[in-house]
């Protein structure tokens, strides 16, 4: 585990027990792809820069591991970050635009890939250098219209978007392969006509080498990064509960252990 | 109206490099010269109205100005919550071209009959709605509100739409238009079946009643100020459209009368359920009481 990957673990598990919020299965899958992203991959983030990358959270209810990531680059600051769901803030349970450094508002899963291929289409169109990372669930691959994106981006060659997929395995009501089963969801994405790398999730090297040298010049890319709900967390790996309750103290103290290691 | 929008947006583009062109892979004899003279700003996104509305969300917040083009059910409503949570959500300058509004597209049947979605797109804060009457007024609603910001839907006609008598094309967003001048009671209509009015009022005209007529063409921003100021000359109104009569421009009207305090009476011609049958927009218009003749007995009976 990196050091930010560990300090966002701790600062979900923190913030989500101090706003007694859940959500911490999916921010703990994401984790370790946040954490690359935002220390060796995203460019310019976070600035006015129009040559910036765009990374949009479509799994919006993962934000809290967003917000912290900001706060480890210093894009908010520890006041906003710790005023997550407080009454009157911007830093909800969803991504929020109005929020500073938040691209998108995100939380109905399966509109934010359109979206995102429309910001490649027109950074290219600008002759920007730009490229647009978006991060959906497994869930979410439930959606049409993210296969209405996919074939659009396939068709007009936006090698400017990168999607990565976060493949934990749960969803809101259990386990993917039992609700719709998406496997093997390398080989759509492949038929679909996209550049497709299926990594460790929880593999810092190999998410970093798909989201860097993976990269294709012609076709946009899908990362599907196989994860463990909950990771990093004993209690909570692959456990749905995790999904919707926040945390006790005694649980919160066994947690923050389990990831200082 | 969908040949001088696409006209118009034609002459739009040709001087601004922003506007972009989307539709759902429908506009057979009505895109092509916008596509061969832009093809770079011109995208077929396929049948994938959901994945347009996002594509054009995108394409605003990087600067450009894409229109949506579809049949108006398709437009409306397939990617209603894409629109609700990106270009409106987000205040983005995506326009929405809804073509054949009511019954136009008449034996094509209910899937293609858009009678709710104005109503709709009324719903959403910040959204402006655009119902023209005429090809002339479409292309200028269409000229005039080209940097005007956030989204907007426009309401169109499909073709062989007739000009209405005495709007010369004028638009003003979130104004009306008065077409004619009558002393007794106004109608007030909105898009293609305006022409309708002009035929009811000359009927009304027969049996001594003087009517005037009021173009409404936008729906959102309500023209609240302009309607309140005409019709407290009035005690009777009677509104006109092609559309289910909850949340048009019936309930519009009936809005700026209760929220006033005018002391108007109101008849709302409109659809009060799906024909039971199909046929061409004359034939269902007629079915619904929407014709000249049905518009002036309805009137009639009310004044009775």
């Amino acid at each position: 585990m990196t050091t930010t990957a560990r300090s966002l673990r701790e600062l979900v598990l923190r913030e989500s027990h101090r706003a007694h919020v859940g959500h911490l299965g999916s921010c703990l899958s994401i984790a370790d792809s946040v954490a690359v992203l935002f220390d060796d991959v995203l460019r310019d983030v976070g600035t006015g820069n129009e040559h910036r990358d765009r990374f949009v959270l479509a799994k919006g209810h993962a934000v809290l591991a967003l917000y912290a990531a900001m706060h480890v680059k210093e894009m908010l600051t520890r006041e906003e970050l710790s005023s997550y769901c407080a009454d009157g803030s911007l830093l909800g349970s969803h991504p929020d635009h109005r929020a500073r450094g938040v691209e998108l508002s995100t939380g109905s899963l399966g509109l934010a890939l359109s979206v995102c291929a429309g910001m490649a289409l027109g950074a290219r169109m600008k002759g920007t250098s730009s490229r647009v990372f978006v991060l959906m669930s497994d869930a979410e691959q439930n959606e049409g219209s993210v296969w209405e994106a996919a074939m659009f981006a396939a068709q007009h060659r936006l090698n400017n978007l990168i999607a990565i997929v976060d493949c934990n395995g749960q969803q809101a009501l259990g386990a993917t392969k039992d609700i719709l089963d998406l496997e093997p969801l390398g080989e759509k994405w492949r038929s679909f006509g996209w550049n497709v790398h299926e990594v460790d999730g929880h593999h810092a090297i190999a998410v970093r080498a798909a989201l860097t040298d993976g990269l294709s010049p012609q076709l946009p890319t899908a990362v599907l990064a196989r994860t463990t709900f909950g990771k990093g967390v004993s209690f909570m790996e692959g456990q749905l509960w995790w999904h919707y309750y926040p945390i006790n103290d005694d649980q919160l103290a066994q947690a923050l252990d389990e990831v200082s290691r | 109206m969908r040949t001088a929008f696409a006209q118009t947006l034609i002459e739009l583009a040709a001087r601004d490099d922003r506007i972009v062109l989307l539709t759902g892979d429908l506009g057979f004899s009505v895109l092509e010269n916008f596509a061969e003279r832009f093809p770079r700003r011109f995208f077929n996104v396929g049948v994938a109205e959901a994945n347009m509305l996002g594509l054009a969300t995108g394409l605003a917040k990087q600067g450009f100005i894409p229109y949506c083009y579809s049949i108006a059910t398709f437009a409306s409503m397939r990617g209603y919550e894409a629109l609700r949570n990106g270009a409106v959500l987000h205040h983005l300058t995506v326009r929405i071209i809804g073509i054949g509004g009511g019954f136009a597209y008449g034996h094509a049947g209910p899937t293609h009959w858009a009678l709710e979605d104005y109503a709709i797109m009324r719903a959403q804060p910040g959204m402006t709605v655009i119902v023209p009457a005429d090809p002339a007024q479409t292309a200028n609603a269409i000229r005039s509100t080209l940097e005007h910001p956030g989204p907007i839907y426009f309401r169109i006609g499909k073709g062989g739409d007739a000009a209405v008598p005495g709007l010369d094309g004028l638009f003003c967003l979130g104004g009306v238009n008065v077409v004619r001048e009558g002393k007794d009671l106004a109608l007030i209509a909105t898009g293609g079946i305006s022409t309708e009015a002009g035929t009811a009022a000359d009927l009304l005209m027969a049996n001594g009643i003087e009517t005037s007529i009021i173009v409404a063409a936008t729906l959102s921003p309500a023209p609240t100020a302009e309607l309140s100021a005409l019709l407290s000359r009035f005690t009777f109104v009677a509104t006109i459209e092609e559309h289910y009569l909850v949340g048009g421009l019936g309930s519009l009207v009936a809005e700026v009368i209760a929220e006033r305090g005018l002391r108007c009476r109101l008849v709302r011609c409109g659809i009060k359920r799906l024909p039971d049958a199909l046929g061409s927009q004359q034939f269902l218009r007629a079915h619904c009481g929407l014709t000249a003749a049905g518009i002036a007995n309805t009137v009639k009976s009310a004044l009775a």
